[in-house]
């Protein structure tokens, strides 16, 4: 009888959190301009008007759908570079920006200042609305 | 390993899904048949990777052949370390069951189905949530 329960338990459970990640991933979200990231960080050149760093994982199933939007944005768009982190290689910049899951995708101002993260796999969309409220 | 079908590991978390609901409602005596079976299941895909899995040689054998070829191809990585996890909570639930201690054997249980119907219904990426975190923790533990 107790069983019953815990499955009713897990399907609420896994209903409640799937729909709250399928509602809030992939979002940008504007952070407050606190970090920097230089060349040195990146060991690559930053985007004169903006730099797309994406962090992932061998284990992150959505990462390569990551690289590809990312990708086809960073290719319509002058001055925009996308730059892909293996993030279990480097913890350190991990630990140093909070990163917690993959794919998390900071958009770096021209000046290589984090104003945007997105958690979770992002939505066209919303890499453009915040390339856009970089240059407003 | 060569990429798989993603469809393939989505068919793996149903059937997982039924036998942990199978496991749970019937307790951790005669559950323990329908744990068995997803022991060995989670323990080949951890082991072997997706591809060798028997729920994935199932979708492979039954289902594929019924549905047009997949849009895209994925990495078997992410569903071999899901396949990991599932085996770690299988595991203390077989414990549990061993030892007597049916809350182990329902809350293991429990967990797995969570993540086990996330993956079937939403397509859910458990290494995205987890590996990271488990990396940055044993840093800080090697760091001590």
């Amino acid at each position: 009888m107790t069983g019953l329960w815990v499955v009713g338990a897990a399907v609420v459970l896994a209903l409640v959190f799937g729909l709250y990640r399928r509602l809030t991933d992939g979002r940008a979200r504007a952070v407050a301009a606190t970090q920097r990231l230089t060349t040195a960080d990146l060991g690559t050149g930053l985007g004169g008007r903006a730099t797309l760093v994406q962090f992932s994982t061998t284990v992150c199933a959505p990462c390569h759908a990551t690289r590809a939007v990312l990708g086809a944005v960073a290719a319509g768009s002058d001055g925009v570079v996308h730059v892909d982190v293996d993030a279990e290689a480097r913890l350190e910049l991990v630990e140093r920006l909070d990163i917690t899951r993959t794919p998390t995708v900071l958009v770096l101002d021209g000046d290589g200042v984090v104003r945007h993260r997105i958690v979770g796999a992002p939505r066209r969309a919303d890499v453009v609305g915040a390339l856009e409220e970089l240059a407003a | 390993m060569s990429p798989i079908d993603p469809r393939g590991p989505r068919f793996a978390a149903a059937v997982t899904t039924a036998v942990l609901i199978a496991a749970l409602l019937l307790g951790p005596r005669w559950g323990l048949v329908p744990l068995a079976v997803q022991l060995a299941a989670f323990g080949v895909g951890a082991v072997l990777g997706p591809a060798r899995q028997p729920y994935g040689w199932l979708f492979r054998r039954f289902v594929r052949p019924r549905l047009g070829p997949p849009a895209t191809l994925e990495d078997p990585r992410p569903p071999r370390f899901a396949q990991a996890v599932g085996l770690g909570f299988a595991l203390i639930a077989l414990a549990g069951a061993l030892a007597g201690a049916a809350p182990v054997y329902l809350a293991a249980l429990g967990f797995a189905l969570v993540a086990a119907l996330l993956n079937a219904v939403f397509d859910f990426c458990l290494g995205c949530e987890v590996y990271l975190r488990v990396q940055r923790a044993r840093a800080v533990g090697v760091a001590r």
